[in-house]
């Protein structure tokens, strides 16, 4: 009878690069960057490293490119590539691994260098041979598509979407600026917001998040140990995925709602014995790669009731000092998103919220952090749910 | 007797009015508008579309041929007939050719067919035009040459137009011609190829097969015949021995020159108004004359559903410029869009898809019954394993789930319009939209399907299926 993950497994070190335009790093600067950082708060040393899992996208293929920068004296690495949710998947598998008693301590990183592409927005060369034959989408204008539809069900006009959408985003700027490794450290106005350039209609730049580089690391170990390493560990509750790509061929997925997130959630509340999420859990990062996602994801996670999360926005709930605040760190939107990394910089978040050591944008007594992390876009998506906790 | 047994036809969406091209170079203005196709449409997306609308009602299953006539083929090597052929879903034991290099191709593709029909080798045989030809900047043709294309069905049941007779002749005249690799049309002097070759041989081949018939130019009910302009087409019918009213518009004010399908662009505009009895007389030049006469039947009133020339002239939208004009023709070099490569083409792929990609078949699930798109081995709803069977898409409506206008994604025509759509009966899938109005795309809305280019990439032309919002 599986047993599940809660509370076998905590971290006990963890690194995060500043994410951003990292002109000045390659993708093993930043890895070296975010590993050292981790050893450092786990008062480790790198050969005390027994198995890793090491997650990018683009950046290298096998688990090469992480031995070469880190020198890890032939420890087993693997790599893991799960699209935009890779490094929570790269902790997921870690925390398995130390759970199972295979190995003490395990590392899980991941990295991203996406402005060596020469271009804004995602995408690189190479990539799976095929008949070519499909419509040219982009991520903003795959993720469009839900904003539009939304607006359309439940009867928002165009000015009022971009509205609720727009305030999403003037919340992470907010975030951002209380936070010195944010990509983007600056307020906006929801009137900037709504005006700026549209990249793919109803999505305006601001709608959009970051594209960024950088990198983020965690040190796992089984709980019992974990008061060894430090005196304030942070436990996993739980690690969740959901897959789905069935959405583009049943025409009954409605557009407005990512299923895998919400199956995701269901297991994950389980797994960590949520009973009731929006009163329970005390912070989230969630995968708000455009502000429709954050939106909808609010709905998926049962943070707010179907159809209703426009109250909530307007309300402040999600807010810093509202009721769930909902990326204190600033998000994919301000923080950055290096894809390879982001997942376990939401984890960074809320391990350095649940020490109490998020300096000004500090959550008073979180208690349990959730962090969602999307791979892919709709309807094909490719979902994590953690839930973290003292 | 065999014969015409329906038709159909294709005009671009959009038209560039002259006097935008006169103003951007400061010459005079020939008057009138062309039709000017979009960036994702070429000869043989325009033939497949005036096939679509010549098709209306009829069983693909039965045609025995597929000819595809055009100049401006997008290869010189790769038939374009059978492009055109997979993306009607007709059967590949057919005959295909595709007929070239002279403004008269079409009309030697119908006396080709016609020929294969009365030996009996054929019972039903689809022939297609288009062109899309472009005249150099500032020049005469720029502002004379239009887009367009036109279908004729022969056969020898449910005639509309039985084939009388037809005169052919050729001549090697040097008037007009491209050499490989040429971009433009070439031409030697306008005053001696205009006297010389259109002005002698177009009469020549319609007096020749009057005589063979024994008719005279006033039992003519209509002539169709080609018009590298309206003043030329004009002054020829005296020529001709016929009345202004027997003379059929050659579409040169509001569709242009359109070079190999304007003859029988010009017969199916004819055809549109003929009634039973009706003997209309079709010419087409290009290296010497072809002519045939037809005689419509009272089954002609069968196949008025049809867009034809007529309703296509009507749905019409002009381009928003003259940039967009030089744009969608690949006549500016723009800055490249600052977005990554093209991943190369697998054609080994492209050709594992063919079925859902030329004639964009589905699936149906024989166990629950559901349609999907693209076609599934596991069925989405019960799971059954292979228990599928094919379902055409194409000629589908469907109606807008959700929609984007994406500024991010290289378009010759941005935005990018991407529409996420439930065909009628079932199936899902996501196009892109063409020929729209930003402004007028609606959740909800009603779209039809339409065959075009969807990239050049290293010497590949890639069709599939757009949305588009109804036409006509």
């Amino acid at each position: 009878m599986a047993v599940g993950i809660k509370d076998r497994v905590a971290i006990v070190g963890m690194g995060c690069t500043k994410f951003g335009e990292n002109w000045e790093m390659s993708a093993d600067d930043m890895l070296v960057e975010a590993a050292y950082e981790a050893y450092e708060d786990a008062g480790i040393e790198p050969k005390d490293i027994e198995a890793i899992w090491y997650g990018t996208v683009w950046s290298g293929e096998t688990g090469g490119p992480l031995a070469g920068a880190l020198k890890l004296q032939y420890a087993p690495i693997t790599r893991v590539e799960n699209a935009c949710a890779t490094a929570s998947d790269a902790l997921r598998n870690a925390s398995y691994a130390v759970a199972s008693g295979v190995c003490d301590i395990a590392l899980a990183i991941g990295v991203e260098k996406l402005k060596d592409s020469g271009f804004s927005g995602l995408g690189a060369a190479g990539g799976i041979m095929t008949s070519g034959i499909r419509p040219d989408t982009t991520a903003p204008g795959n993720f469009a598509m839900m904003a539009t539809k939304y607006f359309s069900r439940y009867g928002l006009s165009p000015d009022e979407g971009k509205r609720m959408i727009g305030m999403v985003s003037v919340k992470s700027h907010h975030n951002g600026t209380l936070n010195p490794r944010a990509h983007f450290q600056r307020e906006v106005s929801l009137e900037t917001v709504l005006k700026a350039p549209i990249i793919a209609w109803p999505l305006g730049l601001y709608d959009c998040c970051g594209v960024s580089d950088g990198s983020a690391a965690a040190i796992v170990v089984r709980a019992e140990d974990a008061k060894k390493f430090r005196p304030d560990p942070v436990r996993i509750k739980a690690l969740q995925m959901s897959v789905g790509n069935e959405g583009l061929v049943r025409s009954d997925y409605d557009y407005t709602h990512v299923e895998s997130t919400y199956q995701a959630g269901l297991r994950a509340y389980e797994e960590a014995g949520v009973k009731n999420p929006r009163e329970e859990i005390g912070m989230a990062e969630v995968h708000d790669c455009f502000s429709i996602t954050e939106a909808v994801t609010m709905e998926d996670l049962q943070f707010s009731p179907r159809g209703k999360v426009k109250e909530d926005i307007e309300s402040g709930f999600f807010n810093l000092d509202g009721g769930l605040p909902v990326q204190p760190d600033g998000g994919l939107k301000c923080f950055g998103h290096p894809i390879g990394a982001s997942g376990l910089r939401m984890i960074y978040e809320m391990y350095k919220q649940l020490q109490g050591k998020a300096g000004p944008r500090q959550i008073k007594n979180p208690k349990l952090g959730l962090t969602h992390n999307l791979g892919g876009g709709p309807p094909a998506c490719t979902i994590f749910v953690g839930i973290v906790g003292e | 007797m065999a014969g015409i047994t329906s038709y159909g036809a294709y005009i671009p969406l959009h038209r560039l009015p002259r006097t935008q091209i006169a103003a951007a170079w400061g010459v005079p203005p020939q008057g009138g508008e062309k039709a000017v196709r979009n960036f994702d449409e070429d000869s043989i997306t325009m033939a497949t579309t005036a096939a679509i609308d010549c098709l209306n009602g009829i069983d693909r299953s039965k045609i025995d041929g597929l000819y595809f006539a055009t100049t401006t083929s997008p290869y010189t090597e790769r038939q374009g007939s059978t492009i055109i052929a997979s993306a009607l879903d007709l059967r590949s034991d057919i005959r295909t050719a595709d007929f070239t290099n002279s403004l008269r191709c079409g009309m030697e593709a119908v006396a080709a067919a016609m020929d294969a029909i009365n030996a009996g080798a054929a019972n039903s045989i689809l022939v297609t035009v288009a062109d899309t030809r472009i005249g150099a900047a500032q020049g005469d043709f720029e502002q004379s040459f239009g887009d367009g294309a036109a279908a004729l069905l022969l056969g020898k049941d449910n005639v509309i137009a039985t084939m009388e007779g037809s005169y052919t002749m050729t001549a090697p005249i040097m008037d007009r011609w491209r050499a490989q690799g040429d971009t433009f049309v070439r031409a030697w002097e306008d005053r001696w190829t205009l006297d010389e070759g259109y002005t002698k041989m177009l009469p020549q081949a319609a007096a020749g097969v009057l005589k063979k018939l024994n008719l005279e130019p006033k039992d003519l009910a209509k002539a169709a015949y080609y018009g590298p302009n309206g003043r030329r087409h004009g002054a020829l019918a005296r020529r001709l021995g016929l009345d202004a009213a027997q003379v059929q518009d050659c579409l040169f004010d509001t569709v242009g020159d359109t070079g190999a399908a304007q003859s029988m662009m010009t017969l199916v505009a004819a055809l549109e108004e003929a009634k039973a009895g009706d003997k209309i007389l079709c010419v087409g030049y290009g290296n010497g004359a072809d002519a045939f006469v037809v005689q419509v039947t009272n089954a002609i009133e069968k196949v008025r559903d049809r867009l034809g020339i007529k309703r296509h002239l009507e749905a019409k939208r002009p381009i928003p410029s003259f940039a967009k004009y030089l744009r969608w023709r690949e006549l500016v070099t723009l800055e490249s869009a600052a977005r990554p490569e093209r991943i190369p083409t697998s054609i080994s792929a492209l050709w594992r898809d063919t079925m859902s990609i030329l004639p964009l078949y589905g699936s149906k699930c024989k166990a629950c019954g559901t349609q999907q798109y693209p076609p599934q081995r596991v069925c989405i709803f019960c799971h059954e394993k292979d228990q599928m069977e094919p379902v055409r898409m194409s000629d589908k409506k469907a109606t807008i789930f959700t929609f984007t206008h994406d500024n991010l994604a290289a378009s010759a025509d941005p935005p990018n319009t991407v529409t996420v759509v439930d065909f009628d009966g079932g199936g899902r899938g996501i196009f892109n939209m063409t020929d729209r109005e930003p402004e007028e795309v609606q959740v909800g809305q009603t779209v039809e399907m339409t065959f075009r280019k969807l990239y050049f990439d290293r010497g590949l032309h890639n069709y599939y299926w757009k949305t588009m919002p109804a036409r006509g």
